[in-house]
């Protein structure tokens, strides 16, 4: 989100998600849409059937390549040189939105002049897609009147995490796709209330809305709204965290609702900095590989038994409702946080989930319009400031959030690691249709589990030959970090060279082979690359 | 017998499609697609229509836990609250507010995140919170 911040001065989703119905070219990158957002796919589908173009870059070919006008492969770790190359053609061929650029951006002939290096034949030679290709892109969507560009981790989880982001941010504004219906850079959501989470200020350095905490001002307003005093210093990320617990300077991890054995990249590592935590507290809904390691484990309820909102990815405040009790003993979230606060002597006394978002609409902007009553019809997205305000369905209309948008000259760089002879083949993780994320809510799910039930490694027939694996073969599948066991999935949905896991599944966890380097910004982690190599498991 | 249907949001993708949860005696039985969202406009993809049977899975966590000689056991709402107070209060007076960091969670809501943030910042003193939102 910090690159589209950077550039719009606003880090979400900038269009809602059924304009995409009426975009005439919509361009999807890094996003597996329609096994990750079956329904984004939908209006997608439907865009298409309208008569919409669709171009899909992607290293796989994913199922949404199959209905696209023009679908490449590109390798792993190139989407700048990728998006700089499109640029390239779209600038030469003079279909650029040059009364958009001049009116509505700032920093373009700096920009420029790193575009122009990049010719379709400089961005093939990184890239493997051919310059042929690079063209067609750039025409299809240079000559687009209403332009969406679609993308998910595929895109965000690399050490060039930002600056693949900030690309797409310059193709919008490049062509002037943006601040319009049916437009926008468009980044999905993967959790269902990480937008939430992230508006909420459960983030190192920013209160809810996106304040930040090193702001006198704004630390002062909330010292006053908390009757308390705050620290100025941003605090420190979860890969901060967990090697602070390696060091020692960091002696407590409170977890709600994650599972970082799982789901965070160098899995031996993870385990060994959890294990040195003095108190490691797990509130959670399963006993997770994370709650295993836990001196307290702490019971909370699912989405099911407590009111509350949820944030989807289009920046609309949802509300979620009791259906049923909490199971067992087990508690509400806020409740058993409001217990803790109270027991350790800050006092807490809200009455219910609705008393806790009349506190949020106080002191966050963006959502001071919000309230249950206004939210029981299709929700409200925000920004909302005030109780007469409609909510936005797209940002930037007439001016960006930050004034004017801004253009970022970028240069390829390679991803932090690559092939070489002792770790041969490229790798990539991603998720199922099936399931989700580390699978603790999925797997338990009977209809689901009995769609997928295990973990594989997706491997191109030509590999597999060379290897001498066979269709459901266990391989060996090692890089640096450490080493997993999987069955073979032999396909030509990945490319000779590349391999894929899905994510989801402990009993061949995909995280303990990735490359925990990060982007330097925002501190994601390289999930979408790393280099490994193969060996045939023998039974003797 | 008692039946009814809860309008609600799905928690898995960051689509947020709106569902019914049909409850029959305190019971989930199915989920109905909410035909008038404006995101899904009547439809869901699997994960949505097997959504409640995670819910009831019978491996829910239904006790607090506590460690003692090495493993888990069950304790009272009280002993697992009151130890972890004095832990993060005793931790906090001997290494600093900053010795203590929080992970929140993209699967709670926005109340809870934004209490648990509060918890960190107001009561505890540090801003050390964060999410999987970058994984």
């Amino acid at each position: 989100m910090a690159g589209l911040a950077a550039a719009f001065g606003s880090g979400a989703m900038t269009n809602s998600v059924a304009e995409l119905e009426d975009s005439d070219c919509i361009f999807i990158t890094g996003s597996n849409t329609t096994s990750s957002h079956p329904l984004v796919a939908m209006r997608i589908n439907r865009a298409v059937q309208k008569g919409a173009k669709l171009i899909v870059a992607d290293p796989r070919n994913i199922q949404i390549a199959e209905m696209a006008d023009i679908r490449v492969h590109q390798n792993l770790g190139t989407d700048v040189a990728l998006l700089n190359g499109i640029m390239n053609v779209i600038i030469r061929n003079n279909q650029h939105d040059l009364k958009f650029v001049e009116s509505r951006t700032e920093g373009f002939e700096a920009f420029k002049k790193v575009i122009d290096h990049y010719t379709p034949e400089k961005a093939s030679e990184i890239t493997g897609v051919s310059p042929e290709n690079i063209i067609r892109i750039a025409e299809c969507f240079g000559s687009a009147k209403k332009g969406s560009i679609v993308y998910c981790m595929g895109i965000t989880q690399h050490t060039s995490g930002v600056d693949n982001v900030k690309s797409l941010a310059n193709l919008a504004m490049l062509t002037g796709n943006i601040g319009r219906s049916s437009t926008g850079v468009n980044p999905l959501r993967g959790q269902n209330n990480v937008q939430g989470a992230c508006d909420m200020g459960g983030l190192p350095n920013v209160y809810p809305g996106y304040q930040a905490v090193n702001g006198p001002a704004i630390r002062e307003k909330f010292e006053s709204a908390w009757n308390a005093e705050l620290s100025e210093k941003p605090g420190l990320t979860i890969p901060d965290m967990l090697k602070g617990l390696d060091t020692g300077s960091v002696k407590a991890l409170y977890v709600v609702g994650e599972n970082p054995m799982l789901s965070d990249p160098d899995t031996v590592h993870v385990e060994k900095a959890l294990k040195a935590a003095e108190l490691l507290v797990v509130q959670d809904i399963f006993m997770t590989p994370t709650a295993q390691l836990a001196h307290v484990v702490l019971p909370g309820a699912s989405f099911a038994e407590k009111e509350g909102t949820f944030t989807n990815t289009e920046r609309r405040v949802l509300r979620v409702r009791r259906a049923i009790d909490p199971v067992g003993d087990s508690r509400t979230d806020w409740q058993i946080i409001q217990d803790l606060s109270n027991r350790f002597g800050f006092q807490m006394d809200y009455d219910s989930p609705e008393d806790i978002m009349k506190e949020i609409s106080d002191v966050t902007p963006s959502y001071g319009g919000i309230t249950y009553k206004r939210l029981s019809g299709d929700g409200l997205q925000w920004p909302c400031p005030n109780l007469d305000h409609p909510g936005t369905q797209f940002l930037h209309k007439d001016k960006f959030t930050r004034g004017k948008g801004v253009f970022h000259a970028i240069e390829h760089k390679p991803p932090a690691e690559v092939v070489d002879d002792d770790f041969p083949l490229w790798m990539t993780t991603g998720r199922v249709y099936a399931h989700y994320h580390t699978g603790t809510m999925t797997r338990v799910s009977p209809s689901l589990d009995e769609e997928i039930k295990e973990g594989y490694l997706e491997i191109h027939p030509e590999d597999a030959k060379n290897i001498g694996v066979g269709l459901g073969d266990m391989i060996r599948i090692i890089s640096r970090r450490g080493s997993i066991t999987a069955r073979t999935l032999i396909t030509d949905r990945v490319r000779p060279g590349l391999v894929f896991m899905p994510f989801h599944f402990v009993e061949c966890p995909a995280n303990v082979l990735t490359n925990p380097a990060f982007d330097p910004v925002v501190k994601i982690p390289e999930y979408k690359v790393c280099a490994v190599k193969l060996e045939k498991v023998s039974y003797n | 017998m008692d039946y009814k249907t809860v309008l609600t949001t799905c928690t898995y993708c960051g689509c947020g499609c709106n569902m019914y949860l049909e409850v029959m005696d305190g019971r989930i039985t199915g989920t109905i697609p909410c035909k008038t969202s404006p995101i899904n406009e009547g439809k869901l993809c699997i994960k949505g229509w097997n959504v409640h049977e995670f819910v009831q899975s019978p491996k829910r966590l239904t006790r607090p836990m506590l460690r003692k000689n090495g493993d888990l056991t069950e304790v009272t709402w009280d002993e697992a609250l009151d130890f972890t107070a004095s832990r993060i209060k005793s931790i906090k007076e001997k290494h600093g507010n900053d010795s203590i960091a929080f992970l929140t969670s993209a699967k709670v809501t926005n109340e809870e995140n934004f209490l648990l943030q509060k918890f960190a910042r107001a009561a505890v003193g540090t801003n050390n919170i964060d999410h999987c939102a970058r994984l």
